[in-house]
């Protein structure tokens, strides 16, 4: 009995062990590689640890500017979806619509397709006939379009949560139905709009289909399509600058998670249940 | 302040009839009190004269102005909540002054103010705190802080002590009272507690199913209620009611049901009148004014079998069972034990009974009218 325990334990402790290392060697790589002046896809203690891999990056003006792109791009979108979902699920939350419960219900299954790559020919041609190719607005505009249902029933649900009593109470001290909105909604919203601004933001930071059909000259490429500039001509990896440039790219979505974490402590409430 | 006319006032959420049609004349000044069970559309005519809610007919005037299509914001009221809608983010202090942050006034000002009437209530100290940081009774205080911080045409209450433990909310009550009456505020309030309508109101507006059944002073409504409705629902313990078949005979009326005999009376027009109609009456009689029969002999008597002896200290109240299955209570004043046993009885003096019609509606004059 105490035998079978044991044995048990072990069977269950090396099996635990190589799976967390399948998943941690990736990881450890990603940590050591960058700073590796011979990296290559072996894991490997860079001797001597070096920031060359770097400089030579930063060296390189598109993939800098490339970084930048991203930044305009994801913050363009977060800003445009943040306002705008806010708005529409505020009035989604908050009114009697007739039919609300049909037009909730296409919403959401057409978010999933907009975004999509299934819908990629079409966008390209509505954004061909409004002159807006090799745009930041067109790459704006279409992520904006494609979030903004899902970030639309995230706020929804969060709006929802909020007592009516709160605004009440603010239209009868002597607010109108803006300022009831602006001064009581927002601020207790802020972190429902948060959670939805971060998920906007690594959605478009990762996003490659919609910069990459809708953008021509290289200087507009987001980091998402840029870090395929350090393959050679022949598609193999040019592995140290990729590596340099995978830990720039991963850089402002930590900073980002990191910050939300100490603002209000990763849970998820709202429209996704923990 | 302001007085407040609600006209021909009727609200419907698609077919049904929330509120039917209310007249309501609340005078400058008074403390008028909607009381009835949930569901009997006091709030929502609460909300009407607030303008949360849009009436479907009829008009509401706030100091002789027609508001019925007025924003909120353009009534110039005060409104302290069920569960006090304060805003989370906002501190004490910005939570009262916010009034006059919509009106323009500045933040020194403001706060200013907000701390005077903090004063009053109580509630200086905690200024810089955050709602959720403060108690219940605080944060009640707080709501009722917002609501007067600036000067309004007339305050509304939505079941404003209802959140608060019960000796709290007594407190809280005496509180009220002594605000309103010394500030001559015009004030509506919402409750379905019987006790804080009687100790506060200086009119009752009882409402059932979407009606006003009775609108008049408190003891005028504890003596002489409209309804049986009003008769079972103000009063604590409620007025017993026992149903009785009415019978003509040489002496007067005598009124007879399930364990009561009332002695025979001469009859009146009003009586009369009912009785033409049906001769099932509902006798009314308050249980302070039942006593315990010293024999089982006579007329005058609730016969029936002990249910409780309950000693409260001032004052005990002893329930029998009636033979119809019908339930009296005395209230016997002193903190002696009352002595009672098995079979017992009641006795009541016919002047202290009131009579109500076949369709639960109080007769009118007899003896119960005499002021005593």
């Amino acid at each position: 009995m105490n035998h079978r325990v044991l044995v048990s334990r072990i069977v269950f402790s090396v099996g635990a062990a190589l799976l967390g290392a399948a998943f941690a060697l990736p990881l450890i790589w990603f940590v050591l590689a960058p700073f590796n002046a011979h990296a290559d896809l072996d894991l490997a203690l860079p001797a001597p640890p070096t920031l060359a891999n770097f400089s030579r990056v930063f060296a390189n003006g598109a993939a800098v500017g490339a970084l930048l792109n991203s930044l305009l791009q994801a913050f363009g979108t977060v800003l445009l979806v943040a306002t705008t979902a806010t708005l529409a699920a505020y009035a989604l939350a908050r009114t009697t619509l007739r039919g609300k419960r049909a037009i909730e219900y296409v919403l959401l299954l057409f978010s999933s397709v907009v975004s999509g790559s299934a819908a990629m020919v079409p966008i390209f041609l509505i954004v061909n006939a409004l002159g807006l190719i090799d745009t930041q607005l067109a790459v704006i505009l279409v992520f904006a379009g494609g979030l903004l249902p899902t970030a639309m029933f995230i706020l929804r649900d969060f709006i929802a949560s909020i007592p009516r009593g709160y605004e009440e109470s603010a239209l009868v001290a002597g607010a109108s139905q803006w300022r009831a909105f602006v001064d009581v909604v927002v601020p207790v919203l802020r972190p429902g709009v948060t959670i939805a601004a971060v998920w906007a933001f690594v959605q478009v930071w990762g996003g490659f289909l919609i910069p990459f059909v809708l953008l021509r000259s290289e200087q507009r490429m987001p980091a998402s399509v840029e870090i395929y500039s350090f393959y050679s001509q022949a598609g193999t990896p040019i592995v140290p600058l990729l590596a340099a440039y995978s830990v720039l790219y991963s850089l402002p979505v930590i900073a980002l998670y990191w910050y939300v974490n100490r603002k209000y402590g990763f849970r998820f409430f709202g429209g996704i249940k923990s | 302040m302001a007085s407040i006319q609600l006209d021909k006032i009727g609200k419907s959420f698609g077919a049904v009839d929330t509120i039917r049609e209310i007249d309501l004349a609340i005078g400058d000044g008074e403390f008028v009190c909607l009381l009835g069970p949930s569901g009997c559309g006091k709030t929502t005519t609460l909300r009407m004269i607030a303008g949360l809610e849009q009436p479907t007919r009829g008009s509401i005037r706030i100091g002789g102005r027609d508001v019925t299509c007025a924003q909120p914001k353009d009534r110039n009221i005060g409104m302290v909540f069920q569960d006090y809608a304060l805003y989370p983010h906002m501190t004490i202090a910005d939570n009262i002054a916010y009034p006059l942050k919509v009106r323009g006034v500045v933040e020194a000002a403001r706060h200013e103010k907000a701390g005077e009437i903090a004063q009053v209530l109580h509630i200086d100290h905690l200024l810089d705190r955050l709602p959720a940081q403060i108690s219940g009774g605080q944060q009640q205080r707080t709501s009722l802080a917002r609501a007067l911080v600036h000067p309004a045409d007339a305050f509304l209450f939505d079941e404003p002590l209802s959140n608060l433990d019960a000796r709290m909310r007594v407190e809280a009550r005496a509180f009220l009272y002594h605000l309103q009456r010394s500030r001559g505020m015009t004030a509506v309030y919402v409750t379905h507690d019987q006790a804080e309508a009687m100790a506060l109101s200086t009119r009752i507006a009882v409402m059932c199913a979407g009606d006003i059944v009775q609108y008049a002073p408190p003891l005028e409504i504890y003596r002489r209620p409209a309804t049986t409705f009003v008769a079972g629902f103000v009063g604590d313990p409620p007025m017993n009611l026992v149903a009785v078949e009415a019978a003509r005979s040489e002496h007067g009326i005598t009124l007879r049901g399930a364990g009561l005999e009332v002695s025979p009376f001469a009859s009146w027009l009003a009586l009369d009148r009912a009785l033409e109609h049906s001769d099932r009456i509902t006798v009314g009689v308050r249980p302070e004014h039942l006593r315990i029969a010293k024999g089982d002999a006579g007329t005058n008597r609730l016969r029936g079998k002990l249910f409780a002896n309950e000693a409260m200290g001032p004052e005990s109240l002893v329930t029998l069972d009636l033979d119809g299955g019908v339930r009296v209570t005395a209230r016997v004043f002193g903190d002696a034990t009352v002595r009672i046993d098995g079979d017992a009885a009641f006795a009541f003096d016919t002047d202290r009974i009131t009579l109500f019609d076949a369709q639960g509606v109080r007769i009118p004059g007899g003896a119960e009218s005499s002021p005593n």
